[in-house]
């Protein structure tokens, strides 16, 4: 984790105290509404069906134990005792009061978590890979970059009334797990054929009405100068983005209407005139960064300790540990995926006492570390491989040990009709439904890989464009409709999915999904053949046509 | 609408001329950037000072040129959510050196007032009463500043090179 | 159940309440007659025009202190009962469809 200094607590310290001013201003009517909106937008604070959400930052998806633990607190003592981890590496807590959010943002305060952007035109938090920092074969943390990108973007007096929200994701591995592509700003952090450390910079990934995979926009900007790249990149938005319509003010739309040539012309004409080295990252400046970062001192552990040795007679043990643990940059440790993908639960929800339970557990297994994923679960990322099958146990005490990680009821879904006053249609009762279907793991482990992703409204929080099976809630004569894709990935490879057939209504999705399964066990070429890998072999017509045969 | 300048509400010494009205013989005026261009030598001829209410939609490109003659230049808020002026203030004070008086209009309110001053406007034509009295303590919000801009506070990266320094000079 | 946020015009296809949420703490509340907000659809001022609609909304919406968002759901009314009208006006009533963790009783740390 990165450890606030004194600057960075007096920031946040100052921020509760503004937007405690600005509350009690709107309580008091000295500000209207329309006034008050983009303000407490600017802090996280949306109004839902039912409620206020607060929408809290989780900055590059890292927790430490004392952070994970004041989110407990806020959900226990101002919301209804759990929160819900999304998309972008936030939590959300749906039933907070406006009264409450001045202190529940002061009790976070305390612990260095604040809420400043999650929402609003602005820059929103700068996610990355929930690996980082312990991936095997990463170019180096980027979370470093991340926290130097998250201060500089942070109540950034040009930026901060931009055409629309503005999201920046940073990869430093082969396979992104940030999801770069669809983002406003992609960043790929690799070395130059020089050995120089710099930056891949994409422009123009989104979701949403219009969705848009991210274009390069430059191949290679050095480390020191990405923050003055960045500025360029920003400015021209801020200046030609559209104002005159909400749908259209995104930079994948300016960077469409331009051509992705223009646009880096305008990008690099406005770099060349910035004259100044404000902006240059010097090594003491990253250095500085980087050792305020918490990197444990690992022990030399066997890979395969007695422990585990003992442990794998126990079938539910091994398929909880072939499924959740995954390969340690530095041998006898492992990355712990968390799921949050109960049978029958809300995808991505966890209750104020398993977020309790899971910080003393990563006190005592993961250096007091968790991590947050964008496909809403969560990790912990130092553990010793030894200490494995302790670990299994608490966490299957506590629900948290789903081995359905990866597989298809591991669902990514958005709040939707619920929760949102922008959904059309309800998501999570359709993934409830589906982790029922697919209860049973040896099925799951048959079928594989395969992520689904469900959206309530086009606004796609759930990222259904880029599900390898996306579902799109609809509207159709007051009731509940679902288009279904197939296809899409948001990796390296990132791909829209692509439609398989008219609208089908709310009570026959999980049987479509169904089929479309077992169409892919049909289908496949071998065991090994991924569903996504299938789609692209295949294309959508065979899938079409078995989904669609009967109805 | 109370005009804020060097923390005060001061009495506004410009002259808003509309498009069709006559200059007056002397004293100091504000016109529209579209009055202005149509004939600036007219306007900087006058006697008295002269300002510029350029739109936010238009690049300061075409302002540059007469930067050397006028007194004050007035940015347009449309609405307080409408970001533009902030970016047309800095290039105005960073790239091209503008010195004169650099002023917020148009939906001007309290809880911008750090962020405008941080781009370079040096007075407001604020939109509320009690607003414009708090200006003086609402300045004061924030102490600590992640990014640099051209106002000169020292951002917090450079802030704490200086405490490595000082603590690695034995200070 | 597309967002009414969206609502440009106004267009009632039957009988209509104006529904907003409490500023202070979020609640859904509902347009009354007696020119006040009541939690409770029972309570609720019914309109069955445009232009008692467009009435009462530009009153709701005055009070900017006291509610936020303010727009126009229909409901139904049988024997002077009062129902949510949609989909979206039944989970702002009743609250979510869906089984939440807790209820669920997923085994917790004593």
């Amino acid at each position: 984790m990165y450890a606030y200094d004194e600057i960075d607590r007096t920031l946040v310290n100052e921020r509760v105290a503004e937007f405690r001013d600005q509350v009690k201003r709107r309580l008091s009517g000295e500000l209207t509404e329309d006034e008050f909106k983009m303000l407490r937008l600017q802090n996280g604070v949306y109004l839902q069906l039912h409620a206020y959400m607060f929408r809290v930052a989780i900055p590059y998806g890292t927790l430490s134990s004392r952070q994970l633990r004041a989110l407990a607190h806020v959900a226990r003592r101002y919301d209804r005792g759990y929160g819900h981890f999304t998309t972008r590496q936030n939590i959300q807590f749906n039933w907070i009061k406006l009264k409450d959010l001045p202190d529940a943002l002061g009790d976070l305060a305390d612990v260095g978590i604040h809420a400043m952007q999650t929402s609003g035109n602005n820059t929103r938090n700068v996610t990355s890979d929930q690996w980082a920092g312990v991936a095997p074969g990463e170019i180096e943390d980027p979370r470093i970059w991340a926290e130097l990108m998250r201060q500089y973007t942070t109540l950034h007096p040009e930026f901060s009334f931009l055409p629309r929200k503005f999201k920046i994701a940073i990869t430093a591995s082969q396979h992104d797990r940030a999801a770069i592509k669809i983002h406003d700003v992609g960043l790929r952090l690799h070395k130059n054929a020089d050995g120089e450390t710099g930056f891949e910079v994409l422009v123009g990934g989104g979701l949403g009405r219009t969705p848009f995979i991210a274009k390069t926009v430059k191949p290679f900007v050095a480390g020191r100068d990405i923050l003055s790249y960045l500025e360029a990149i920003m400015r021209v938005y801020n200046q030609y983005g559209r104002r005159d319509n909400i749908y259209k003010a995104r930079i994948k739309i300016l960077v469409h209407e331009l051509g992705i040539e223009k646009f880096a012309a305008e990008v690099d004409e406005e770099w060349r005139q910035m004259k100044s080295d404000a902006l240059l990252i010097d090594d003491d400046v990253v250095e500085d960064i980087r050792s305020r970062f918490f990197y444990p001192s690992y022990e030399k552990l066997p890979h395969n300790p007695e422990e585990l040795k003992r442990a794998a007679g126990d079938p539910k043990f091994e398929a909880w540990r072939k499924n959740s643990t995954f390969a340690h940059k530095t041998s006898g440790y492992s990355i712990v995926t968390i799921s949050l993908k109960p049978v029958g639960a809300p995808p991505g929800d966890a209750t104020a006492e398993q977020m309790d339970a899971l910080a003393d557990l990563a006190d005592k297994y993961s250096f007091g570390e968790i991590r947050v994923g964008h496909e809403q679960n969560l990790a912990l990322p130092h553990v010793a491989r030894r200490d494995l099958p302790a670990l299994w146990k608490a966490l299957d005490k506590i629900g948290l040990a789903t081995p359905n990680v990866n597989l298809v009821s591991d669902i990514i879904a958005c709040p939707g009709l619920d929760y949102c006053s922008l959904a059309n249609a309800r998501s999570i009762p359709i993934a409830q439904e589906l982790t029922r279907r697919f209860a049973n793991h040896d099925t799951a482990n048959l079928v594989g890989r395969l992520h689904i992703n469900i959206s309530g409204c086009i606004n796609a929080c759930g990222h259904h464009h880029v599900g390898h099976i996306g579902i799109l809630g609809v509207e159709k004569n007051g009731e509940e409709f679902y288009q279904i894709t197939i296809g899409g990935r948001a990796d390296e490879n990132a791909e829209l999915g692509a439609l398989i057939g008219p609208a089908v209504p709310y009570g026959e999705v999980a049987d479509v999904v169904e089929d479309i399964v077992e169409a892919y066990l049909a289908l496949r070429h071998n065991p090994d053949e991924l569903f996504i890998d299938t789609v692209k072999r295949l294309g959508v017509e065979p899938f079409r046509e078995r989904v669609y045969a009967t109805r | 609408m109370p005009l804020v300048k060097g923390g005060q509400i001061i009495t506004d010494a410009f002259a808003h001329v509309a498009d069709d009205a006559e200059l007056p013989v002397e004293g100091a005026v504000l016109v529209t950037a579209k009055r202005f261009l149509q004939d600036p030598d007219a306007i900087l001829a006058r006697p008295g000072k002269a300002g510029v209410i350029w739109p936010n939609s238009r690049d300061v490109d075409d302002l540059v040129p007469h930067l050397g003659r006028l007194a004050v230049v007035a940015l347009v808020f449309p609405t307080f959510r409408d970001g533009r002026a902030y970016s047309q203030a800095r290039l105005l004070r960073e790239r091209f050196a503008w010195r004169g008086e650099l002023r917020a209009t148009g939906q001007v309110l309290r809880d911008q007032f750090v962020f405008m001053l941080r781009a370079g406007f040096d007075s407001f034509e604020v939109k509320k009463q009690a607003d414009a009295e708090a200006f003086a303590q609402t300045v004061k919000r924030y102490s600590v500043f992640y990014q640099p801009t051209g106002d000169g506070r020292i951002t917090a990266l450079h802030r704490r090179m200086q405490l490595r320094h000082s603590e690695s000079a034995g200070l | 159940m597309t967002s009414p946020l969206e609502q440009k015009k106004i267009k009632i296809t039957g009988p209509s309440v104006v529904t907003a949420n409490r500023t202070i703490d979020g609640a859904v509340i509902y347009r009354t007659t007696a020119k006040d907000w009541s939690t409770d659809l029972a309570h609720a001022a019914i309109v069955r025009a445009a232009d008692e609609a467009r009435t009462l909304l530009a009153e709701s919406v005055a009070d900017d202190v006291g509610a936020v968002g303010a727009y126009i759901a229909p409901v139904e009314v049988t024997d002077g009962k009062i129902a949510p009208g949609n989909l979206r006006e039944q989970i702002r009533r009743s609250g979510v469809t869906i089984t939440l963790l807790p209820a669920i009783g997923l085994p917790v740390q004593a």
